[in-house]
């Protein structure tokens, strides 16, 4: 009975920010105010209590109280840097977080190198080194070079370079457009998502 | 007022035609064939049926991992994508894991794991497990690779993992059968560029119509088994596992929206020159 009027109280709520937001497109109203900042507030309470009980709770606290020795005092490390992370809401000592920031920047600089490297730079160049026994191949590899050309800006854009820039430029626009045609079809998307809701959930006529 | 005066007004007011009017007409373009529930024909794409025929080729019992690196901004083009190969999964006997790396969609992900487990009669830690979310996107990609537990001592009901029967023996990436991951962000490069690439992963990737083109270059690289682009991919999946949801469902919509945008883009650059056409005349004379 209550988990049934939850339920149906969730959906009529649901349907009416629906509108609120919807309510936009017509012109910026209070009402579609009230659903930004109720998404806005809700979505951060949310992640703050997902953080703490999936990640503070488990991997500092459960993990403080279920281990000894080494594995314990290991922790003082990322507790460390935590409250340092923190100490930027204090303008007298926010100078302390810069630590914790050039620990995470460390990590991501060199993961990130290496993930570059052996993950995108090596393996896209290996899969344009393709025989020319096809139409697709030299189109791959035109494509490439051309738009590399493109790219290319310590000389002028004329001769050669400019007969190759320009195909590479008609390479550039063919990507946009697949980038836009694709955009248009992910914001459409969205619309049915929640057209879908209102008739289906809400309205229950489909 | 002359009838050359009046079209130039009707030309002038097609051609700054009230964005309203625009929205009005796409709303209902979307709610008709959905109401009326008109059918689309879905052609698969090569990308979609390779995912498929990987899933299809694992052997039973085999662990698929689904990372939920979307929230609700996304959901309804990848919630149908997660529903189908979860389905797709579960009729199979394979087991699977469920984990991510958006604190905000794994409720989205849970949800669609349960109602799809309810369907095919599973066990929660016999054939499936909710492992949660961790922050820190490429350091807990890498880590998994070393050891599941490093990261996940426990589920996201707080009991240990090693409680559960389906986790016994299992430890890192070198267990499962692949990885999906369903993601509307930059998360499906590291999963590339970390998991793939260090690890050899087998990834498959859903992900919404923006992202979509940008992984084309990785499938091609073959370093994506499969790749499901937005709504359409959905659809595609659906069809596949003989499942109609809304991907399905969506296919008539988008196709009238897009034809409609298609007409709005000739009708704005047509009148647009004959309204300058006109302007010129008038000037001329």
């Amino acid at each position: 009975m209550i988990i049934s009027f939850l339920h149906t109280f969730g959906v009529w709520l649901a349907a009416f920010l629906t509108l609120a937001i919807m309510s936009f497109l017509y012109k910026d109203n209070v009402v579609y105010k009230l659903a930004e900042y109720l998404y806005v507030g809700v979505s951060a309470g949310f992640w703050l209590i997902y953080v703490l009980f999936f990640d503070v709770k488990p991997m500092i606290v459960d993990t403080w109280m279920n281990n000894t020795g080494i594995d314990r005092y290991m922790l003082i490390i990322p507790i460390v840097l935590g409250i340092l992370m923190l100490t930027r809401m204090v303008p007298s000592i926010s100078y302390l977080s810069r630590i914790a920031i050039a620990f995470t920047m460390g990590i991501s600089a060199g993961l990130g190198v290496m993930g570059a490297i052996y993950g995108m730079i090596l393996p896209q160049v290996k899969a344009t080194m393709l025989p020319l026994n096809n139409i697709d191949n030299l189109l791959i590899i035109i494509g490439v070079i051309c738009t590399i050309v493109y790219f290319y800006f310590s000389k002028e854009h004329k001769g050669i370079i400019g007969g190759t820039a320009k195909i590479g430029i008609v390479y550039v626009m063919i990507a946009f457009g697949a980038a836009f045609g694709y955009t248009v079809m992910a914001r459409i998307s969205l619309l049915i998502g929640r057209a879908y809701f209102l008739f289906h959930d809400w309205l229950g006529i489909i | 007022m002359t009838e050359k005066e009046r079209g130039a007004t009707f030309l002038e007011k097609l051609n700054n035609l009230d964005r309203r009017i625009i929205f009005v007409l796409v709303f209902c373009l979307v709610s008709l064939p959905m109401i009326l529930k008109l059918p689309s024909q879905v052609t698969i794409s090569p990308e979609v049926k390779k995912a498929y025929d990987y899933i299809e080729a694992l052997p039973e019992h085999s662990i698929v991992m689904f990372s939920v690196d979307y929230d609700a901004t996304s959901m309804p083009e990848i919630q149908p994508m997660a529903l189908a190969m979860m389905r797709h999964a579960f009729s199979r006997n394979l087991k699977i894991i469920l984990t991510g790396q958006i604190a905000i969609g794994m409720p989205l992900g849970t949800q669609a794991m349960e109602e799809t487990a309810a369907v095919y009669g599973k066990k929660y830690g016999v054939d499936y497990i909710n492992l949660g979310y961790r922050p820190g996107y490429q350091a807990v990609i890498v880590a998994m690779g070393r050891e599941f537990r490093d990261l996940f001592a426990n589920d996201y009901r707080g009991t240990p993992i090693d409680n559960y029967p389906m986790m016994k023996g299992v430890h890192n990436y070198g267990n499962l059968g692949c990885v999906v991951v369903l993601a509307h962000g930059g998360t499906v490069e590291n999963w590339i560029q970390y998991a793939q690439s260090r690890f050899g992963v087998k990834l498959i990737i859903g992900t919404t119509a923006v992202g979509a083109p940008d992984y084309y270059s990785y499938l091609q690289a073959e370093q994506l088994v499969g790749l499901l682009g937005g709504m359409r991919g959905a659809a595609e999946y659906e069809t596949l596992v003989k499942a109609p949801g809304l991907g399905l469902l969506a296919m008539a919509p988008q196709s009238w929206v897009h034809m409609a945008i298609l007409g709005l883009i000739l009708l704005g650059n047509v009148t647009f020159f004959l309204v300058k056409r006109k302007a010129k005349k008038v000037e001329q004379k």
